[in-house]
């Protein structure tokens, strides 16, 4: 299929959505509205809602502050991931004394934490930001400790054959090789941070879009939470499209699904 | 004047511990050396432990008994005078045919400036001058082997080690790879250590060809002298007189190995 037929028929599907919501919240049949206005809003007014914010500009704030607690539980999630993945890969001792305690961690469902944060960081970015950080840091750590533990025996033994010291096997095989599987993961992790950030908002915040749609929700205004999700759904796929480009041009050495590896 | 060995294996034997506890003996008592200049091949059944002989001269693996001989210097360790061309994909993945090649002489420090330059020459030395921003998934099977090679040679380390380097490959792209390691051979004469199952891919490249028998606790049966003029064309040397004795002669040894290796890799086979 072509790439605008493509497109076509996924903004149709929108399309059909969309309108389909906005006749059955304000159109009745058989003499009832199927979608009440209070329950469900209608399109028109969610996208009214959506244009105030940016037309005045709050929104800016908001998305500013959810982006810069996503970036940092990022940065600081992977970081740890990394760092903590490398060093249980090349000593499986330690790697064996703590496996049952990763294991619980990463058991916990991480909500129940956020109240924790918040009384020991406060109500501001830093509690949101450590929530992110607990989901990001597991996904990066388990690829990470993967990708140097499956190492290809024989592309080591080569670097050995080649002459290569410790320290050269760690930056032309060990590293490169965690890296691809920490890329490979690039999207879910980042995709956590951004729910750490907004789920960590939504219980307890001043500002962000969590903080927005509980606000909305906070008042019944259904239009509110309906707007604030359509943001976060489009700042969300920004987020990934920008992830795609960055691991394009980082896995170029990568075989794709449809060009085999023959 | 005698030529220095390069690579003396004596009596060298090889075990490995099994999971429950048994050893088993791979090669038994191997008694091997490679002069200087020297293309020796290996020739065995499945399973008899060629390879395995080829990681001890590499110091990959440690024998149980006997020692290993690096121009008349014992090896520890690995071993640093020899080149190891691997029989699987070795090349690193996420550089680029040309990095891949330079990356042997950057680990011995030199400048990047200076190593991508030769590996370039390499890389057109090996055919692939116009395939150097390739990735070696995007290279066929024949291509990374070349690659492997180049990478090997940038070194030029006085031995070479070879693990059925061109097993993966299909008949006609073997025989051109084997010219091309012939060409790149005559030019300096390393010694090379040659592992194949093929036995005329043996004869047809090598100065000594060495049977080993079926594993396990496999040893050498047989040490033949192959005086085929050089330099070699693989096509051509196949059609050679000489060539067919020599080959009938050996293969009436090497054929009874063959089928008690095969005897035993079905019985290990049924046992499982």
């Amino acid at each position: 299929m072509s790439r605008p037929t493509l497109f076509a028929l996924q903004v149709l599907v929108a399309v059909v959505c969309i309108v389909l919501w906005q006749v059955l919240s304000t159109v009745p049949v058989f003499g009832k509205i199927l979608l009440p206005p209070f329950f469900f809003s209608n399109p028109f007014d969610v996208f009214s809602q959506i244009v105030k914010w940016f037309a005045s500009g709050v929104i800016w704030k908001h998305l500013g502050i959810t982006l810069a607690e996503s970036i940092l539980a990022f940065v600081i999630g992977s970081a740890g991931g990394v760092l903590v993945g490398f060093w249980f890969a090349r000593q499986p001792l330690v790697a064996a004394v703590f496996d049952p305690y990763v294991k619980m961690v990463n058991a916990l469902p991480r909500v129940v934490l956020a109240p924790i944060f918040a009384l020991w960081l406060g109500l501001g970015i830093w509690s949101k930001v450590a929530l992110g950080v607990t989901l990001v840091f597991f996904i990066v750590f388990f690829n990470v400790y993967q990708g140097v533990k499956e190492v290809s025996r024989t592309v080591l033994d080569n670097g050995r054959m080649l002459g290569m010291s410790e320290r050269q096997l760690m930056q032309h095989v060990y590293w490169p090789s965690a890296l691809s599987w920490m890329f490979s993961s690039l999207h879910t992790s980042v995709g956590f941070a951004v729910v750490g950030a907004v789920v960590g908002e939504y219980l307890g915040s001043a500002a962000g879009l969590g903080y927005l749609i509980q606000q909305a929700e906070g008042v019944f205004d259904v239009a509110g939470v309906f707007a604030g999700m359509f943001v976060l759904s489009a700042f969300v796929i920004l987020i990934d499209y920008g992830v795609t480009l960055v691991e394009r041009r980082l896995l170029v050495w990568r075989p794709t699904a449809s060009d085999g590896r023959g | 004047m005698t030529t220095p060995t390069a690579v003396a294996l004596e009596d060298a034997k090889v075990a490995f511990r099994l999971g429950d506890g048994r050893v088993y003996t791979a090669v038994e008592k191997a008694h091997l050396t490679v002069a200087q200049g020297e293309f020796v091949a290996i020739v065995g059944p499945t399973g008899c432990g060629k390879s395995t002989l080829l990681n001890v001269a590499a110091g990959l693996l440690k024998p149980a008994a006997g020692s290993v001989r690096i121009f008349d210097q014992p090896l520890t360790g690995l071993n640093r005078e020899a080149g190891y061309l691997f029989q699987a994909d070795a090349l690193f993945p996420w550089k680029t045919a040309l990095d891949n090649v330079a990356i042997g002489l950057e680990i011995k420090g030199t400048p990047r400036s200076e190593a991508l330059p030769q590996a370039q020459k390499w890389l057109t030395s090996v055919g692939l001058g116009a395939f150097a921003g390739r990735y070696p998934h995007m290279l066929s099977g024949g291509q990374r082997k070349r690659v492997a090679l180049a990478q090997v040679l940038i070194r030029d380390p006085k031995i070479l080690l070879m693990d059925e380097p061109f097993g993966p490959l299909d008949a006609q792209t073997r025989q051109v790879m084997g010219n091309l390691l012939l060409d790149l051979w005559n030019a300096d004469r390393k010694a090379v250590l040659f592992v194949t199952h093929d036995l005329e891919e043996a004869i047809a490249l090598a100065d000594r060809v060495v049977i080993m028998s079926a594993g396990p606790s496999s040893r050498i049966i047989g040490d033949w002298r192959v005086s085929l003029p050089r330099p070699r064309d693989i096509f051509e040397v196949r059609l050679d007189k000489e060539f067919h004795a020599l080959h009938r002669e050996i293969w009436s040894v090497l054929k009874d190995e063959v089928m008690k290796g095969y005897a035993q890799s079905t019985h290990a086979a049924e046992a499982v």
